[in-house]
């Protein structure tokens, strides 16, 4: 009998050697402070996905969710908990690419693998081995930003307004500066900030003299707001563009009247919603909130979604194996379109640009690398 | 055109220099009486914001602003009952970790009520007209802000020197026990002052949201950390000072963008620096009274 058991015992472990009832999954976000809102629209996305998808390899992902309070220190010190205390496989965040750099430091030193979902500026995952993104890069954007100024709108000015203390504004004033010049714009002023300012007349009056045809704010959304509203009061009549950094309904909410008119680019729009899983995902989002969706849940699920593709194709939760997969990812259909990883860990995928039109987003067109 | 633009960041002075002053009069207030650095000044001031932000969905925006003043000055009555006055006689040490302490308390309870992300403050169309004479735009706010600063102002000097309370809160500033001795209630006046004080939060915490818009449970700390500056700049206690520190803070932020664009995203570090020159140069600032041995 005793035997028996033995044997049964030893035969129930070795079915199934290295697959565990759960695993669990780091997520670090801005779910208060200045970007409150991106923490909280990634983390519904996220939430979807795993609605969609509980179980990976019969195993239920169970996301311990922590709080960066929009702070770089926060940031990196939320991962080395997660990594620590609770033992995580893998890590889904940040959204600001400043934040994800300090996270970065924590996976690469413990070889756990980290995506994020939406950080764009190149250096996040340049020369990192654990680091992944689910979206596209600055450089791109930039190029797109600019060539709709020069094409679209037949900007031949533009004035810079970039967050010194966000890599990310850094990053892509400088990409849409290179292409907007090579283009034939000139950028005739280069002002500057810092995330948490909210009085940018000063600034914003050194403009009054000479009107540049377009005020490129790289900033994210809150600031993106209040300079609108304030380029408005001073009379600047300039058309306002932005990146991926602007939208949140809450653009609109501080904006008000301001910022109609305002274009962006960014990474989805459920127009542009291509594979199956997006429409499904466009769907699921509409039943729960009975809006449109937007590109930073869309990119938080694609982040879920690229790390449960990963641990199929790897047959393991071992983090290191999991790595492997999502540097091989080739063609995985994802809600904000097909993700293939290049060698730098950058998804290659077309943007879209967007329009503030009567206190809504308005899509506009679509652009392809 | 120079002199246009000039003008312009005249007008970008005064209205966010007087912002300033707004709250660092009722800064200076507390540290009068009291001897108090209150650090939670800046998260009342948030508080002063959300009530009137959710008071202006119901009610016309006077009576709106009404509860919100009144609302915030009770709560900085009890700020006081429970944080300072049970550590009335203990060393200033402690109520500088439990100013610091009711500060975090604040923030912390306002992520947990209303949430990580900014709300709107509602527009009120006296308060968002602009005005463009000439080359110039002069949001009507830009007058409404330094006037009620100065409104608020002749109201805190009348309190101050022409009533028995004040006179009463003198008394205390100089002397407690004595003034305990001469009969003054002492609990009645430091409730008194806080609530005065919060009242002025309020008022600043308004004025701030209808100018720059987003509510969130963050938002007291910078200008709460400026009135600080402000205060010292012009001298810790002093109403004046605190007003004139004010208008001066605000006026080299201005000038400090206007000129140097290409360090313009170092404003706050600006601030910082002065504080430093301040404390190093002259410690009890432009209108201080002479710190005691």
């Amino acid at each position: 009998m005793i035997n028996l058991l033995l044997a049964l015992s030893s035969f129930l472990v070795t079915a199934d050697p290295a697959l565990p009832e759960k695993a669990k999954v780091g997520v670090v976000l801005s779910m208060t402070g200045d970007t409150a809102a991106f923490g909280d629209m990634t983390w519904t996305g996220i939430q979807i996905a795993k609605e969609m998808k509980p179980k990976v390899l019969g195993a239920d992902l169970e996301l311990v969710l922590v709080d960066n309070k929009s702070d770089k220190i926060e940031a990196a010190n939320a991962a080395q908990r997660v990594v620590q205390r609770d033992k995580v496989i893998a890590i889904l965040g940040e959204v600001a690419s400043s934040r994800s750099m300090a996270i970065s430091s924590v996976a690469e030193s413990k070889k756990i693998p980290q995506i994020s979902p939406s950080s764009t500026n190149p250096l996040v995952t340049q020369g990192k081995r654990y680091v992944f993104r689910a979206c596209f890069i600055d450089p791109f954007q930039g190029q797109v930003i600019a060539n709709f100024a020069l094409q679209n709108l037949k900007a031949k000015t533009a004035a810079l307004l970039t967050d010194i203390a966000q890599d990310y504004s850094v990053g892509l004033s400088n990409y849409f500066k290179t292409t907007f010049e090579k283009g034939g714009g000139k950028v005739i002023k280069e002002l500057r900030y810092q995330t948490n300012d909210q009085d940018f007349s000063p600034q914003l009056t050194v403009l009054k003299g000479t009107p540049p045809d377009v005020l490129v704010i790289t900033g994210y959304y809150q600031e993106a707001a209040l300079v609108s509203k304030q380029a408005r009061g001073l009379g600047l009549k300039s058309t306002i563009l932005g990146g991926d950094g602007a939208e949140a309904p809450e653009l609109l909410k501080l904006g008000g009247e301001a910022v109609e008119g305002f274009y962006f680019s960014t990474h989805f729009d459920e127009k542009s919603a291509t594979t199956a899983i997006g429409r499904k995902y466009v769907e699921a989002y509409r039943a729960k909130f009975n809006k449109a969706p937007d590109a930073l849940g869309a990119l938080g699920a694609d982040a879920y979604f690229m790390l449960a593709e990963a641990i199929e194709k790897a047959k393991s939760f071992e983090p290191e194996k999991i790595r492997d997969e999502l540097e091989k990812m080739k063609g995985f259909e994802a809600v904000s379109g097909i993700i293939s990883m290049d060698e730098k860990h950058n998804a290659v995928k077309s943007a879209v640009v967007k329009k503030v039109e009567k206190g809504e987003f308005v899509y506009v067109t679509t652009v392809n690398p | 055109m120079i002199v246009e633009l000039l003008l312009q960041q005249l007008v970008n002075l005064l209205s966010l220099g007087s912002l300033y002053a707004l709250i660092a009069i009722g800064y200076t207030l507390v540290y009068g009486v009291l001897r108090l650095i209150n650090f939670a000044h800046g998260d009342v001031m948030m508080v002063g914001a959300y009530i009137a932000t959710f008071a202006l969905t119901r009610l016309p925006w006077p009576a709106a602003f009404g509860v919100a003043v009144c609302g915030t000055a009770l709560l900085g009555v009890a700020i006081e009952r429970a944080a300072y006055r049970p550590l009335r006689t203990a060393p200033r040490l402690s109520l500088l970790i439990t100013a610091i302490g009711a500060s975090l308390f604040l923030e912390n309870i306002g992520i947990v009520v209303f949430g990580g992300r900014p709300l709107a403050f509602p527009a009120i169309g006296l308060f968002d007209r602009v005005l463009h004479i000439g080359g110039i735009s002069l949001p009507l706010l830009s007058v409404w802000i330094p006037a009620g600063t100065a409104v608020v102002l002749a109201v805190t000097f009348w309190i101050i020197y022409r009533t028995r309370t004040g006179m009463a809160m003198r008394a205390i500033s100089r002397d407690r026990e004595t003034a305990q001795l001469m009969g003054v209630n002492v609990n009645r006046v430091i409730t008194l002052t806080f609530a005065l004080g919060s009242a002025l939060a309020a008022v600043g915490g308004i004025m701030w949201s209808i100018k720059f818009t987003s509510i969130t449970p963050l938002m007291g700390v910078m200008p709460g950390i400026k009135a600080f500056v402000a205060a010292v700049l012009g001298g810790i206690g002093s109403v004046p000072g605190a007003a004139l520190g004010g208008l001066v803070l605000g006026g080299l932020e201005v000038l400090f963008v206007a000129f140097l664009p290409e360090l313009s995203g170092y404003r706050d570090a600006l601030a910082f620096f002065i504080l430093i020159g301040i404390l190093l140069i002259r410690p009890r600032g432009i209108m201080g009274e002479d710190l005691p041995e």
